[in-house]
């Protein structure tokens, strides 16, 4: 093994709790991750030392919130490869930067222009676009999945029109784990002359990015699953592009100046970031990226893509186990989705928790995905820089004694 | 203990569960949280539900919440149902359930008020 989990696990002082009596194994990052001792100490530090509001207040503490808010924004600029500060914007969390694109581009839309999902989409990042193509009498497609869960690249190229406003697709799969072939979404969707989000919640956590040569319009991801606090996300927007956009959103510091009867908006990115932003949550999210980018994420990918294959080959054995997904750990995510005969994935997942294992069940808010492979809900092992080998030994012991449990 | 005897037993051998042919009254809805999927059908006479089954694609928990609060509304007044709660069910569960799985215990209650409110019409 890589020595990754090892080295890392130290940091994480929730990973020494017991749970049921037995130490915990925690598999569900993908849902929210853990948070080392780094993250926790600068959080900490900043409200202990350096809180005010940003941009506003002029003195001491005001002035180092503000240098610690816009440094939090170099250094996630400098994380995900994109050209200029200006194109990274705060948010509460993917949901909200989906929303964001969701209602500047939504509202250019005129009726007949069409959006394209996929059928793997989160929720987040597919209800958001339902409700633009409502309001606009536009209309939403969506890219078939075949196989161990691909996307019907054929079928995409069908949907692409001159009508295609915007493609909206998932980096990395939340449930499948498939990693979905996005240089070449972002180049047939731009040759079609349409613009693409994608949605990077299981993919900033996981990949090495380079959003500049990447080219997708919109990335936007969240903190807390990639070892940072709750309530802090991140829009990547092409500055072009988000120069043509009105602010989704009113308020203070997203102007300029303000007159009795409308307003002039502020520069990028702040024209985007009305009202107070989650200050301490930026600033966690930097001494987040800061960590992972130490560890090096070709080889945050290379440790996690070990775990998912010895996940696969454990669980490929057991009599009544079903996996979902792509069965080559080199073209997934750190993710493994799988159903127990006879068994309902919440029944799973309870009986795991019995013996300390953590991991998630239900539809993974992709109820289109359950529908299209024809179950309720799986049972989902998610992995991240500080699991190990021996916790998925457990994991696998833990689902051999699952049939027939109840 | 979250899975109790009582919720292995009724888990493994429910005994309301099936369908009704032609029932006076029957509702059907999930549980978002997990997609637990449950469908009550009752029939009534007098006042009474005189017979009521239950299926759909359920955790243990959902199933075995169905068969004992089945087992108790069938022969009662229609208006018991309003009056039952989650911690009657719980009771007669045996089971201690927390706040991230009790949506599972309560739906099949939800159900069955929606089915004797007339929300779906019998067919």
């Amino acid at each position: 093994m890589s020595g990754v989990g090892e080295t890392c696990r130290a940091d994480f002082p929730i990973l020494s709790r017991v749970v049921h009596g037995s130490p915990l194994v925690y598999l569900d990052s993908a849902a929210s991750s853990q948070k080392p001792r780094q993250v926790i100490e600068t959080i900490t530090s900043y409200y202990e030392r350096s809180h005010a509001n940003v941009h506003r207040s002029i003195h001491t503490l005001g002035e180092e919130a503000t240098e610690l808010y816009e440094g939090a924004r170099d250094a996630v600029r400098a994380f995900v490869g994109a050209r200029s500060r200006e194109e990274i914007v705060f948010t509460r969390g993917t949901t909200e930067a989906i929303n964001l694109v969701a209602q500047c581009v939504g509202r250019t839309l005129r009726p007949g222009d069409e959006i394209i999902v996929t059928e793997m989409e989160h929720h987040s990042n597919l209800v958001p676009w339902q409700m633009a193509c409502r309001d606009r009498g536009a209309v939403l497609k969506a890219v078939p999945v075949i196989g161990e869960g691909f996307l019907d690249m054929d079928a995409f190229g069908r949907l692409l029109s001159p009508r295609t406003r915007l493609v909206a697709a998932a980096h990395v799969s939340n449930v499948l784990g498939t990693i979905n072939p996005v240089a070449e979404i972002v180049r047939r969707s731009h040759e079609a002359g349409a613009l693409v989000l994608l949605d990077g919640a299981q993919g900033a956590p996981h990949l090495a990015l380079d959003l500049a040569a990447l080219g997708a319009d919109f990335y936007a991801f969240s903190g807390h699953k990639m070892l940072g606090p709750t309530g802090i996300g991140v829009l990547y927007g092409r500055r072009e592009v988000l120069e043509g956009l009105e602010p989704a959103w009113g308020g203070g510091e997203m102007i300029k100046e303000v007159w009795i009867d409308h307003a002039q908006w502020n520069d990028l990115p702040w024209r985007f970031e009305p009202g107070t932003p989650p200050i301490a949550g930026a600033v966690g999210l930097r001494a987040a990226v800061e960590y992972l980018a130490k560890l090096g994420m070709e080889r945050v990918a290379a440790h996690e893509r070990e775990l998912t294959a010895r996940c696969l080959d454990g669980l490929v054995g057991i009599p009544g186990v079903t996996i979902y997904g792509p069965r080559n750990p080199e073209i997934k995510g750190a993710v493994v989705a799988f159903t127990v005969e006879g068994l309902h994935p919440h029944d799973g997942a309870a009986i795991l928790d019995e013996r300390g294992i953590a991991v998630r069940a239900g539809h993974h808010c992709a109820q289109p995905l359950m529908k299209r492979l024809g179950i309720v809900g799986t049972l989902r092992a998610s992995f991240s820089v500080y699991n190990t080998a021996p916790e998925i030994e457990r994991l696998i012991e833990g689902v051999k004694g699952l049939r027939g449990a109840l | 203990m979250v899975y109790s005897s009582r919720i292995r037993e009724r888990f493994r051998h429910p005994r309301y569960q099936g369908s009704l042919p032609g029932p006076d009254a029957a509702f059907e809805d999930v549980n978002p949280l997990c997609g637990d999927r449950i469908r009550i059908e009752c029939r009534i006479a007098d006042a009474r539900i005189a017979d009521a089954r239950h299926r759909g694609d359920c955790c243990a928990i959902c199933t075995a919440s169905a068969d004992v609060l089945l087992e108790r509304v069938i022969g009662e007044p229609l208006d018991l149902a309003s009056r039952l709660t989650a911690a009657d069910l719980l009771e007669r569960l045996e089971a201690d359930v927390g706040a991230s799985r009790i949506k599972c215990v309560t739906l099949p209650l939800s159900v069955l008020r929606g089915a004797l409110d007339g929300k779906e019409v019998a067919r």
